[in-house]
């Protein structure tokens, strides 16, 4: 909860948490791994690219297998938390500090100046990191490597390599095994396989990582991706509207049957990493009533910018007369207006006495989107919206949420804010699944009766920062948007107090003051509302 | 403004005075020596554990108990005069009451063995135990070996404690299998061999003469009153059950046994002095409870009813249907109903015991032998749901109904296996062959 570096009470660092000489070893791989990187960074030419590409993935990936199993698989199955807050990694340690600082590095490198990797412009031969990745990019796909190459090749060794980690550490429990297989899976197959081969298959195709999905994906409804897609015929077309399919039909479906952690602890790209190699980092997200506070602000701010955005894209490169094509500029505006009133009447509707006073701040929040689509429908040029224009603001738009929000500060502050701290506090995507499940889902957290005993085990291990002994220690469900559904509160609850379930609607919410357990006639007073 | 004083900021003291505000304005203060803010005492062992820091361990932020106007008094009681409504501190201040609570909970017992006051002598319950253990404790280097005495839940806490920073630990247990006289045999071995397989050195019906000291007054090992044997150890871990944490009201005049003697509205004999949680003590047991229940729950609970009759609406202390939970190392524990082991088990209780062949999951299930009723069930390494068998001690559902319908009550994680078959299966078979 506080930033203050006060390793608990310990006096000494303990003993136990001393690593065996087997990992002394594995670890030593993992830095020789890391080593033929950095060289390759620093410009070292390998005679031999391809070999040393897979020596230093083969020693990484090799290191933490080796690492984890020595860790886990010489102890009984159960929950391996020991030391947790001791160690200077994953307290917020001068080691979290450091590796902070080094991802932090890396994504401002990778977004902003991506020659230094060795990115070679204007055709000139890649350098470099960037270089020593060509050979498997020419197996996948016959082109270069390019620096998101390079990034999607180590994010799909993390969480691959940390997702064994993750089956091994919970190795009692196949709750937490099967969604790890299915983000690795997904990361893997759909992330980084597919769209290579459908490059092969097709290279005018814009990348298209199926399971990202608006407005996760800000950039698939832009004027070159649609130009892209409605430019290849057939399959380009299906693509698209699977695209608009997806946010606007298969979401909601399955987000009310069980809950929006089937796309954010089981699918999601940026999930899969946070509970893979960010595993080690979730209790370091803040609980407090401030940190909730801000979270609802600043992710509903991105929801609202991100509509906008969108639409304004879209928007941009509509044209006025519907003799040229059906969607006109007016018609657009007209549908995205009547679709999110649709939306906010229906909530207002059969909604508005479970969210009390946070109606206000949605009615507020609708009425600055319209607003804002009809002023900018009515202040808009040719190439101008918002008298700023078209392209800058799509480029701003690209940098200031797709790249400083979730890589920089999404990732690169792991060892600082903890694992989820993009998907809490700035995906726009959790915040409309997020709102999907607050209002209108199967899914929730049930508490078992009256036998919570406050321990914070389950807050503590809450990587989306929710105080969920809160509602544990009143006996009430845990109903809450931001939930991913990543189970670990259920898995680390000494006395099997909690349970993710998909149930009815009926009785999802249910605030107690008197526990189970207690006088009947004392329950029946106080919880009667 | 009325003002009501609690002593204590357990769970019991704090669930009383949240209760109260909610039902009224008066003012209310709470008493403690230990520790600034309420935090989960159950919660301490998972801070040495490094699982988290001990802020982690309390409930509410700072802020909640000046928003909710609770006044928190850092002092200790040292005396109660109960004619003048006051209360005297050891640093010299005092403090008027209208209604005064005694919410002070326990203290582990010592039952005068030698040595039991020196250096690295400990208790486990109260912070002040934790930064005890850490100074004595802090890795195996400092501490080469533990012994603990009392084969409880609080015993096997500490013991995965020391366990978790690779201290040896050597557990002196009185009875001949763990915990047996709670738990039925069955469950109790099960625990036994699990303790084993943690590594530690687990020895049954074996008690403690006596701790040697050493030249500085600090703890050097321990002598086995059955062999004589002496262990070398640097820490001595006494958990052999709690008492009533009252010395400081033995001169008030309010009534005492083993704790704060109680009537069922939790009024002690002076009036507008009530006892609530660890260190009540009713003048009759309720049911098969005890008449002092050192329970998380039953704390929690006497806080939830006490608030309405401060708050004018009297109303008696009546438990429900008796729960409990616990963790022996890697296996949960939840019980529901009345299963008793060795002590107290009234003859027309049957049991009904099937354990899966991995040796860390099992169930007992308590039945009258005479009209079939369901009397209660423990599950080890299976989650169940209370409302269910709540629900169905209520409605005394006959225990063929119980078996058959065990799925419905299954509370464990989606994707688990499922046991409900084969354990029908196995009561269905011991029927036949009874």
């Amino acid at each position: 909860m506080s930033n203050k570096l006060n390793h608990s009470m310990s006096l000494a660092k303990p003993d136990a948490l001393d690593i065996s000489n087997k990992q002394k070893v594995a670890l030593s791989a993992g830095v020789i791994g890391l080593f033929i990187l950095a060289l390759a960074l620093f410009n070292t030419n390998f005679p031999n690219k391809a070999v040393f590409l897979t020596l230093s993935l083969g020693l990484i990936i090799g290191g933490i297998v080796v690492y984890s199993r020595e860790a886990y698989l010489s102890k009984l199955e159960g929950i391996k938390n020991d030391g947790v807050w001791f160690k200077s990694i994953s307290s917020r340690g001068v080691w979290g500090w450091i590796v902070g600082v080094i991802l932090t590095t890396f994504y401002i490198v990778l977004y902003f100046f991506p020659k230094y990797l060795g990115l070679g412009v204007d055709g000139a031969e890649n350098t470099g990191l960037i270089s020593l990745f060509d050979p498997l990019s020419h197996l996948l796909s016959g082109r270069n490597a390019s620096q998101w190459f390079v990034y999607g090749t180590l994010y799909t060794v993390a969480i691959l390599a940390f997702g064994y980690k993750f089956i091994l550490k919970y190795r009692h429990n196949r709750y937490q095994q099967l969604r790890t297989v299915s983000v690795m899976f997904f990361q893997l197959g759909f992330a980084f396989l597919i769209p290579e081969f459908m490059y092969v298959m097709n290279n005018d195709l814009p990348y298209y990582d199926l399971k990202s999905i608006w407005p996760l994906n800000y950039y698939i409804f832009d004027e070159w991706s649609v130009n892209g897609f409605l430019s290849n015929g057939n399959i380009g077309i299906a693509l698209l509207i699977f695209g608009v399919l997806s946010i606007f039909v298969f979401t909601p479906i399955l987000t009310y049957k069980y809950g929006k952690r089937w796309y954010c602890s089981w699918v999601c790209g940026c999930g899969g990493l946070a509970e893979t190699a960010g595993d080690s980092f979730r209790q370091l997200s803040s609980k407090k009533m401030s940190a909730w506070k801000l979270e609802r602000w600043l992710i509903h701010t991105v929801l609202v910018f991100s509509i906008v955005m969108t639409a304004a894209m879209v928007y941009s490169y509509l044209g006025y007369d519907k003799n040229d094509f059906w969607l006109t500029r007016g018609v657009f505006i007209s549908l995205v207006i009547g679709f999110l009133t649709l939306v906010f009447a229906a909530v207002m509707l059969f909604k508005r006495h479970e969210l009390g006073k946070d109606a206000k701040y949605g009615a507020i929040g609708f009425f600055i989107v319209i607003a804002l689509l009809l002023i900018m429908h009515y202040t808009g040029t040719t190439d101008h919206l918002f008298y700023i224009k078209a392209g800058a603001l799509r480029s701003a738009y690209g940098i200031y949420i797709g790249s400083i929000f979730s890589g920089v500060i999404g990732t690169g502050f792991y060892p600082i804010l903890g694992n989820r701290s993009w998907c809490r506090f700035g995906c726009p995507m959790a915040a409309i699944l997020g709102f999907q499940q607050r209002m209108f889902s199967k899914f929730r957290i049930t508490t078992n009766g009256g036998q919570c005993i406050s321990c914070g085990n389950c807050s503590n291990s809450c990587e989306m920062g929710i105080d969920v002994r809160h509602y544990a220690q009143k006996g009430e469900n845990i109903v809450r948007s931001s939930c991913v559904g990543c189970g670990i509160c259920s898995a680390v609850c000494p006395r099997g107090v909690l349970k993710l379930e998909n149930d009815t609607m009926k009785g999802r919410i249910n605030p107690t003051e008197i526990l189970l357990g207690n006088d009947v006639d004392l329950m029946d007073l106080v919880n009667q509302k | 403004m009325e003002h009501i004083v609690i002593i204590g900021n357990g769970i019991s003291g704090v669930t009383l005075a949240r209760h109260i505000r909610k039902l009224s304005d008066k003012k209310i203060t709470i008493v403690s020596v230990e520790a600034d803010y309420f935090f989960s005492r159950t919660a301490l062992m998972y801070v040495y554990m490094g699982h988290m820091k001990f802020e982690h361990t309390q409930p509410y932020e700072n802020w909640f108990w000046k928003k909710n106007r609770i006044e928190l008094k850092k002092g200790y009681v040292k005396q109660v005069e109960t004619e003048t409504k006051t209360l005297h501190f050891a640093e010299g201040d005092t403090l008027q009451y209208d209604k005064l609570i005694i919410a002070t909970g326990s203290k582990p017992n010592k039952f005068g063995w030698p040595g039991q006051d020196l250096n690295g002598v400990m208790g486990m319950y109260h912070k002040q135990d934790l930064e005890t253990l850490e100074t004595h404790a802090p890795n195996k280097d400092v501490c080469k070996r533990a012994v603990i005495v009392g084969g409880g839940l609080i015993g096997i806490e500490l013991a995965e404690m020391l366990n978790s920073r690779s201290i040896p630990v050597t557990f002196l247990v009185r009875e001949d299998s763990f915990w047996n006289g709670v738990l039925p045999q069955g469950e109790s071995e099960m625990i036994n061999r699990h303790i084993k397989n943690h590594h530690i050195d687990l020895r049954l019906s074996t008690n403690l003469k006596a701790i040697n000291s050493d030249e500085n007054g600090n703890v050097k090992s321990v002598i086995i009153e059955e062999t004589g044997e002496e262990l070398e150890c640097n820490v001595v871990g006494l958990t052999a059950g709690v008492t009533p944490n009252i010395d400081f009201i033995k001169d008030s005049g309010i009534e005492i046994g083993r704790g704060v003697k109680v009537n069922r509205f939790l009024e002690t004999n002076i009036p507008d002095v009530y006892a609530i949680g660890d260190c009540a003590e009713q003048h009759e047991a309720i049911g098969n409870r005890r008449p002092i229940e050192a329970v998380w729950y039953t704390g929690r609970m006497m806080g939830e009813v006490l608030a309405q009759t401060i708050c004018g609406n009297k109303m008696e202390y009546k438990p429900g249907h008796w729960f409990n939970s616990a963790k022996f190392l890697d296996i949960e524990y939840q019980t529901y109903g009345w299963v008793f082991g060795k002590n107290g088990r009234p003859d027309y209780e049957q049991h009904f015991h099937w354990k899966h062949e991995d040796d860390t999951k099992c169930i007992t299930v308590a039945y009258d032998k005479n009209t079939n009723q369901f009397l209660g069930i423990n599950t080890f390494g299976i989650r169940m749901r209370h409302e269910v068998f709540d629900k169905w001690l209520t409605e005394k559902r006959d225990v063929d109904y119980v078996m058959k319908n065990l799925s419905e009550a299954n509370f464990e994680p989606e994707f688990y296996s499922r046991f409900e078959n084969e354990i029908l299966q196995a009561y269905t078979n011991q029927l036949q062959t009874a």
